[in-house]
């Protein structure tokens, strides 16, 4: 007998809404999370307190209501899916002691989430320089911030919150550097009606803190021995070539050109994929979150980065469906009108926000020839120029020949440069395994009951 | 509540709830590794569980990534 009618991996605003609205249409739902609270990274929390920002009484709302109506798997690290005619066989990993959970559903929710996009440059290896999110996630999640005087550098909207967040909890915010031009976003017909209250009110937050904020700059290397001491910010031109430097002093960096979709689990399972407008992988959706594989739905960020309000509208649209579609009613869509219409516009606004903040190819001028594009297998720019002078016509034959993408992060975090590098886009990759698993959880699998 | 946990033998605080790595940086400690080929020296990098950059040995367990596991009272926490 299959365990449950659906299984939601994620619990992040779009998961927690999915398995929510499936729950209360009557569906047998568990949801599992890597971490130990609710939130994903929007909503993030320490222990202590209750998720903040916009939206945030609401999604405790869901949290509420979720506990009572579907089971919760919390320190659930899921490493595979599989799937066989009837049903999914959820592979995960509970708690420290790495206990083996197998879960089986009928249907299947990824709401996985994304990560940093990081770019290289010298010294971004140097302990103390983190990634945008990373610096949230520990301002957020642990009350630390990363530095004391820091430096907040990249392209996009992200930035504004990472660098008042620095601030408000008392760090010296030494610069945010934006490397597109100014205001892409106010620029934006789509934008004006949008988000410019919110971007407004942390410019006003960085004004109070006296946050200096450049345009067409960013951090083009990072310098120090042990640690950062000091950065090199470039002024840019609009292809990101260096016109002329200075020197700035801090002890952190937060460096961000985006999000990365988290699409392993759909990629293991053969749901089609495209290109989003700023060169990710993502998984294919129709209007029900409908992957293209039968009974597998995605939600939030896999399906395309886009911020906590369109995922958890698309949680919503993806509960909804699932329940329509178990219950086997055919004809009539199950998402209301005005939810795909509100969907509609976030992803419009999504997609204008990616097009006014592109990552440009004059980042490329800031490596030097040692600089390290892979961290875990420590790559550097010359390995991989070699292995295209050798004849590697893209990512997956620099991987071959250079190693990059070969070590822990399997990756996650070079991936992006290297497939630039190579002169392609980023291609959706297998990852067999999407958490590493001991062998000792291996072996146990087969003691386990599935649920 | 606040505990310490040990560090190579140092005395680390944590704030309850906190993840080893938190700890470890809050208590200005900010690499604590260093890499296979060159000898570089890591710490947090992207504090999801990501990147890798962030293992220790906890309580004798190796590779885990210090941004995720939660602190413990008393727990020993080696590096290499
Ligand atoms: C580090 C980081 C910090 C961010 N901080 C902010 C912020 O402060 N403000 C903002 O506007 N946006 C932030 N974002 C952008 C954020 O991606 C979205 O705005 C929003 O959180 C997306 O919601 P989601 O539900 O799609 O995914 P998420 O909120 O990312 O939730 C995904 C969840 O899936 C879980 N998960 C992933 N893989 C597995 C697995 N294999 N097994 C078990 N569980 C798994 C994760 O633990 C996570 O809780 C951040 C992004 C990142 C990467
Ligand atoms: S900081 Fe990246 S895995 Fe821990």
């Amino acid at each position: 007998m299959t365990g449950y009618d659906l299984v939601v991996v994620g619990g992040g605003p779009a998961g927690v809404a999915g398995a929510l609205s499936a729950a209360q249409a009557g569906l047998r739902v568990a949801l599992v999370d890597a971490g130990p609270r609710l939130g994903g990274q929007y909503f993030r929390h320490r222990a202590s307190s209750l998720p903040s920002g916009r939206g945030a009484d609401r999604f405790v709302r869901q949290c509420r209501a979720l506990r009572t109506t579907a089971d919760l798997l919390l320190d659930h690290k899921v490493w595979a899916v599989e799937r066989d005619a009837e049903a999914f066989t959820v592979h995960g990993m509970a708690g420290e002691e790495e206990r083996p959970v197998t879960l089986t559903c009928r249907s299947l929710l990824i709401a996985t989430g994304a990560h940093d996009r990081p770019l290289p440059f010298p010294g971004w290896d140097l302990p103390g320089v983190f990634t945008a999110g990373g610096a949230q996630a520990l301002l957020k999640g642990e009350g630390v911030p990363v530095g004391r005087r820091v430096v907040v550098s990249g392209t996009g909207p992200f930035l504004l919150p990472v660098a008042a967040g620095l601030a408000a909890a008392g760090a010296s915010v030494a610069g945010v550097f934006e490397a597109n031009g100014l205001l892409g976003l106010a620029r934006h017909p789509m934008l004006a009606a949008g988000k410019t209250g919110e971007a407004l009110g942390y410019g006003a937050a960085l004004a109070r803190h006296r946050v200096p904020y450049r345009t067409r700059h960013a951090v083009v290397a990072a310098h120090g021995s042990a640690r950062v001491t000091h950065v090199t910010v470039a002024r840019l031109d609009p292809t990101w070539r260096v016109l002329s430097s200075r020197t700035v002093e801090c002890d952190a960096v937060a460096v961000g050109y985006g999000f990365v979709p988290q699409i392993d689990l759909a990629v293991q399972l053969g749901c089609a994929t495209a290109h989003s407008a700023d060169g990710s992988p993502v998984v294919v959706v129709d209007e029900g979150q409908r992957t293209s594989v039968a009974a597998v739905y995605a939600a939030g960020e896999p399906t395309g980065v886009g911020g906590a309000a369109l995922a958890e509208l698309e949680g919503r649209a993806a509960g909804l469906a699932i329940a329509h579609d178990l219950a086997s009613r055919s004809g009539g869509e199950p998402v209301p009108g005005v939810l795909r219409r509100r969907g509609e516009r976030l992803r419009a606004f999504a997609r204008a926000l990616q097009e006014a903040y592109p990552v440009q190819p004059g980042w490329q001028s800031w490596l030097a020839d040692d600089t390290l594009v892979c961290r875990c297998e420590e790559v550097p720019v010359s390995a991989i120029r070699e292995a295209m002078d050798l004849g590697a016509t893209d990512a997956r034959s620099v991987k071959l020949l250079a190693r990059p993408g070969m070590g822990w992060c399997q990756g996650r975090i070079c991936g992006y440069a290297v497939s630039c590098l190579a002169g392609e886009r980023p291609q959706a990759t297998r990852r067999p395994i999407v958490q590493p698993i001991t062998l000792g959880c291996l072996e146990r699998i087969e003691d386990e009951q599935p649920r | 509540m606040n505990f310490e946990i040990t560090v190579d033998g140092r005395a680390v605080p944590v704030v309850a709830g906190q993840s080893v790595g938190a700890a470890l940086h809050a208590a200005g400690i900010t690499s604590w590794r260093s890499t296979r080929h060159e000898g570089r020296p890591r710490g947090l990098f992207c504090g999801i569980g990501v990147c890798f950059d962030c293992l220790v040995t906890v309580n004798g367990r190796e590779s885990q990534r210090a941004c995720l596991v939660r602190a413990r009272p008393g727990d020993e926490v080696t590096t290499s």
